[in-house]
């Protein structure tokens, strides 16, 4: 790739793929090296945390699921602020965003509603109700289904940006549906316990490894996600040399 | 209340395998996109922007 990239020196310039490529291979291997710092850290403090008097082992469930739950919902906000992204500025990198982060998204929406029904089953003696916030993180799984789709379903990315970005904005108010679901209805799942008005209910014990956890999953998103954005960048960039290629060789077999 | 570790282990396990499945997929793509592009390069491909970026500043 060339270095061609204007030297204005401002923040805008993240806006040229270019500069984020050259960004991002400098980030990545630090963004990674920490994560798993982190990540090994927190599964050391969960493993060690003491069992609940209550809920015994299953407890440690929580230091994964919490995680993904709340990325589940993050990964979705960010792709709303993509979308908002290609539908005012039509930021090119927007549309990579959205499209790089749907499928993480979608793992981590996945793994919050299996480590949930696996502590569902020991706890509330059932797998699955179709309650509020169950059957609304089901909703967003599909929401994110939905998307990947769309935004393969075009060989042209700036046909299908548009369109999923419209999507993803409407879908976007299925996320405070979730976030509240556990105030508006009754619902087996327990209100919210960390963030909460008044402070955390959770003891320290459980609260410290629950947060380092939370921010190397965090960490773990942001770095798949920039990883999966390059890769983005990459594809569209091998697909735009394609047809440059295939229309010189065209030329060539005309003239 | 003892008696749960398999759920815990199920939980820790499903965890782990479809994260190695969505990092693992992350790094073939990756390495699939650069392959491209560097056969695409050494065929002496370039993007049309490329022309066009170095007068934009």
């Amino acid at each position: 790739m060339s270095d061609a990239v204007s030297k204005t020196g401002r923040w805008i310039d993240l806006a040229n793929p270019t500069r984020f490529l050259s960004l991002a291979g400098g980030i990545l291997p630090w963004l990674g090296g920490l994560t798993a710092l982190v990540l090994a850290i927190g599964f050391w403090m969960s493993m060690n945390a003491p069992d609940d008097y209550q809920q015994g082992s299953t407890v440690k469930i929580m230091f994964i699921h919490v995680p993904f739950a709340w990325l589940s919902m993050m990964c979705y906000t960010i792709m709303s602020i993509a979308a908002l992204g290609t539908l005012v500025w039509r930021h090119p990198l927007a549309d990579v965003s959205a499209k790089a982060a749907a499928p993480i998204g979608a793992v981590f929406t996945a793994l919050a509603l299996i480590t949930g029904s696996l502590w569902g089953k020991p706890m509330w003696g059932t797998w699955w109700v179709w309650d509020a916030r169950l059957t609304s993180v089901f909703v967003l799984f599909l929401m994110y289904l939905g998307i990947i789709a769309l935004t393969r379903a075009m060989d042209d990315p700036a046909k299908s940006a548009k369109a999923t970005a419209i999507l993803t904005l409407v879908g976007f108010i299925n996320i405070p549906i979730i976030k509240f679901s556990v105030d508006w209805w009754n619902t087996l799942h327990q209100p919210a316990s960390v963030l909460r008005m008044g402070g955390s209910t959770l003891d320290p014990s459980y609260l410290k490894p629950l947060l380092v956890m939370a921010i190397g999953f965090t960490l773990l998103f942001f770095t798949l996600h920039m990883m999966a954005m390059r890769n983005e960048i990459w594809r569209r960039r091998v697909t735009a040399m394609r047809r440059v290629a295939a229309r010189s060789a065209d030329r060539g077999t005309v003239s | 209340m003892m008696g749960h570790t398999g759920f815990v282990l199920a939980s820790y396990g499903a965890a782990i395998i479809v994260l190695a499945a969505l990092i693992g997929w992350i790094f073939i793509d990756q390495r699939s996109q650069r392959q491209a592009l560097q056969e695409l390069e050494s065929r002496g491909v370039r993007r049309r922007s490329e022309t066009k970026m170095d007068n934009a500043s």
